[in-house]
């Protein structure tokens, strides 16, 4: 399949008075087209940055460095000028609904003024047109015209979620970034959501960047994973590779699973991680996960364990895994 | 710890809780009076000593309201609070006192339960001020260096001297159970509180919690949306609906066999890490949300979401609690043909 998104050396760092906090240090992958790639891991270790990054806005004092390449369609979107990211990359090509933002809708506005709002910031249209396309996108969402007159509060979370998922999609982007889209929604509602999002992949051929820290609906929904840790990628395969019988190969994802309780079965004692993730400013030497690891070894603490692929498409830092 | 069926600490019957909303003088005269609220709308059960109950349901079910209720932090409108075999429903303000120290909460957000300002020692330090336990300062840390040995916080004497903040969420979730656990309770009651905390910690802190039951041989009462960690964590559940207990019995009997369709649906709602099985969330049955309290459907409150609804489920007055056997309870009049 078509490439769509390739990702290149990514560094990310936040640059505070204490020293530069390495949110994402050399992180690679790349995104085929009408492809769900899962990003997972525990809180800090790089998900959201990444996501940010992908739209070229990382918030102060974060800074994308040299070298770092983000090849959307063909080009190199850090090459560009900011005027033209502005203009040409962010929302046309690459949009993102953001954690929690459907709690982020200005509540003195009601909806449509706020959706109108996008359209006004870029495309040329009169407000007529406008109307007419909004309430388009409601009913993809499932969403009735009369909501353009109401005020955020006088809706539920998850005809919120539809509103922002609604705008995310207005200027037919070809890579919607999904940040815990779910996350505040009850099951029912989130299995409404879910089912929704699956629906709009197919009517746009979309590709999807996806979000969460839940395993179980990262396996629902994506078509590879990727599993992060303390800014790198630990783990990268296919839903079958990490969720198969095989299991996975890096330590850390296999914890992951095990901590995670599952409805269907009944386990009599979860493990889980001891400790917690690290100091970013001054990561441990070596592999960055190995003071939490149980299957740790002296090599572990000297040397950092490179991304290799280990079977087609398996990609898996760890100096247990080697070939 | 064995658990004896008819040892009941904790029996709540026909429990109800009825918001009324303000409204202005002039509403009152002209008669316009706006709705009630029926946050929570006769419930009873039963929780037995040495057991991890959960109550299950989703936001605007009333799990929140009820565990408020059992904690006395609201006054009922109607129904009865038995605990250990004595009415606490209407106690004074003195047996209310005591009553909470026996039955004490661990609250969902650690980091806001906890006064930044306080050392680890003083937050532990204050139940035992308020209530009154005697002893000089000496005696007051050796109680806390018991409760923070009892969540396994080694060294204890170390953790003592820090601060909220210095603490990652697991430990401040260790923090907030030793700060019930100090007054030698009977019972806790749990609203979420692994909801806010990281994925790799949140089996760490059920790990903990459970073991702390079992040590000490405490009851449980566990309030959680999260059917998963219910399943793991309690022995029996109940789950709710808009104020009402729609389903209830033991958890793996319940999540195995649900037989109420708002209960079968929370479980086909769930994803499940397996393979060869993506796209697990099938096309609901179930649609729309779940109506407001204010407007209780009457009937079934269910049926207007229930995809299996018949006229008779809206028509006919709303189905009580039956008992399959075993235990095993539920509120739908037409569960064998479903």
């Amino acid at each position: 399949m078509e490439k769509l998104l390739e990702v290149k050396n990514l560094r990310l760092y936040y640059h505070t008075s204490k020293g530069a906090v390495r949110a994402l240090d050399d992180v690679s992958f790349d995104l085929r087209k009408g492809e769900t790639l899962g990003l997972v891991g525990e809180s800090g270790c790089g998900k959201t940055t990444t996501g940010v990054a992908l739209l070229k806005m990382p918030s102060p004092p974060g800074r994308i460095e040299e070298g770092s390449k983000i090849i959307l369609s063909g080009r190199d979107i850090m090459t560009l000028p900011e005027r033209e990211v502005r203009k040409n990359v962010r929302w046309e090509e690459v949009s993102m609904v953001f954690q929690g933002a459907m709690n982020c809708l200005t509540p003195v506005y009601t909806i449509g003024k706020q959706m109108l709002e996008t359209l006004h910031e870029h495309r040329d249209m009169d407000n007529k047109q406008a109307e007419e396309l909004i309430t388009e996108y409601l009913a993809l969402v499932g969403l009735p015209p009369e909501v353009m007159g109401r005020y955020p509060h006088e809706m539920s979370g998850g005809m919120k979620q539809r509103i922002v998922i609604a705008t995310a999609l207005f200027l037919k982007p070809k890579l919607v970034i999904l940040d815990e889209p779910t996350t505040a929604l009850d099951v029912i509602v989130q299995a409404q959501i879910i089912n929704l999002l699956k629906k709009l992949k197919k009517t746009f051929e979309l590709s999807f960047i996806f979000i969460t820290h839940d395993l179980s609906l990262e396996a629902e929904v994506s078509d590879r994973i990727c599993v992060m840790y303390a800014g790198k990628i630990a783990e990268l395969g296919t839903n079958q590779q990490i969720y198969g019988k095989q299991g996975p190969m890096h330590p850390y994802t296999e914890k992951l699973l095990q901590a995670t309780p599952l409805l269907r079965k009944k386990v009599d004692s979860l493990s889980y991680i001891p400790g917690t993730p690290p100091d970013l400013i001054d990561p441990p030497k070596g592999c960055r996960f190995h003071p939490r690891c149980h299957k740790v070894m002296d090599k572990c603490s000297q040397e950092e364990p490179p991304l290799l692929e280990i079977e087609p498409g398996h990609m898996v830092a760890c100096w247990r895994c080697g070939k | 710890m064995s658990i004896d069926k008819n040892d009941v600490i904790l029996e709540i019957k026909d429990l109800k809780k009825h918001f009324a909303p303000h409204q202005s003088l002039a509403q009152t005269l002209t008669g316009k009076n706006r709705k009630v609220v029926k946050a929570v709308d006769g419930i009873s059960f039963d929780i037995r000593r040495g057991e991890i109950f959960g109550l299950i349901g989703e936001s605007g079910s009333g799990k929140t309201t009820t565990g408020k209720l059992v904690m006395k932090l609201i006054d009922p409108t109607s129904g009865t609070i038995v605990f250990n075999g004595e009415d606490v429903t209407n106690s004074d303000k003195a047996r209310t006192h005591a009553y909470r120290r026996q039955v004490q909460m661990i609250f969902q957000d650690p980091y806001a339960s906890m006064n930044p300002r306080f050392k680890i020692k003083d937050v532990l330090e204050e139940p035992l001020i308020i209530h009154k336990i005697p002893g000089d300062h000496v005696a007051h840390e050796n109680m806390i260096i018991k409760a923070l040995t009892e969540v396994k916080l080694n060294p204890p004497e170390e953790f003592m001297g820090r601060y909220p903040h210095m603490l990652s969420g697991g430990q401040r979730q260790r923090v907030a159970t030793a700060r019930t656990l100090i007054l030698n309770p009977m019972m806790l009651v749990a609203d979420e509180p692994v909801s806010m905390i990281d994925l790799s910690t949140r089996a760490e802190i059920l790990h903990m919690m459970k073991d702390v039951q079992r040590d000490l041989g405490l009851t449980y009462l566990y309030i959680t949306h999260d059917l998963s960690t219910a399943r793991y964590f309690t022995d029996r559940i109940a789950v709710m609906y808009l104020g009402r207990i729609v389903e209830m019995g033991d958890a793996d009997d319940v999540i195995d066999n649900p037989l109420h369709p708002y209960t079968k649906a929370l479980i086909d709602a769930v994803p499940e890490p397996e393979t060869g099985k993506v796209d697990v969330i099938k096309e609901l049955p179930i649609s729309g949300e779940i109506p407001s309290p204010a407007n209780i459907p009457p009937g079934c409150r269910f049926h207007t979401r229930c995809p299996y609804a018949k006229p008779e489920c809206s028509a006919e007055a709303e189905p009580e609690l039956m008992d399959v056997g075993n235990g095993h309870f539920h509120a739908c009049r037409r569960y064998k043909e479903i």
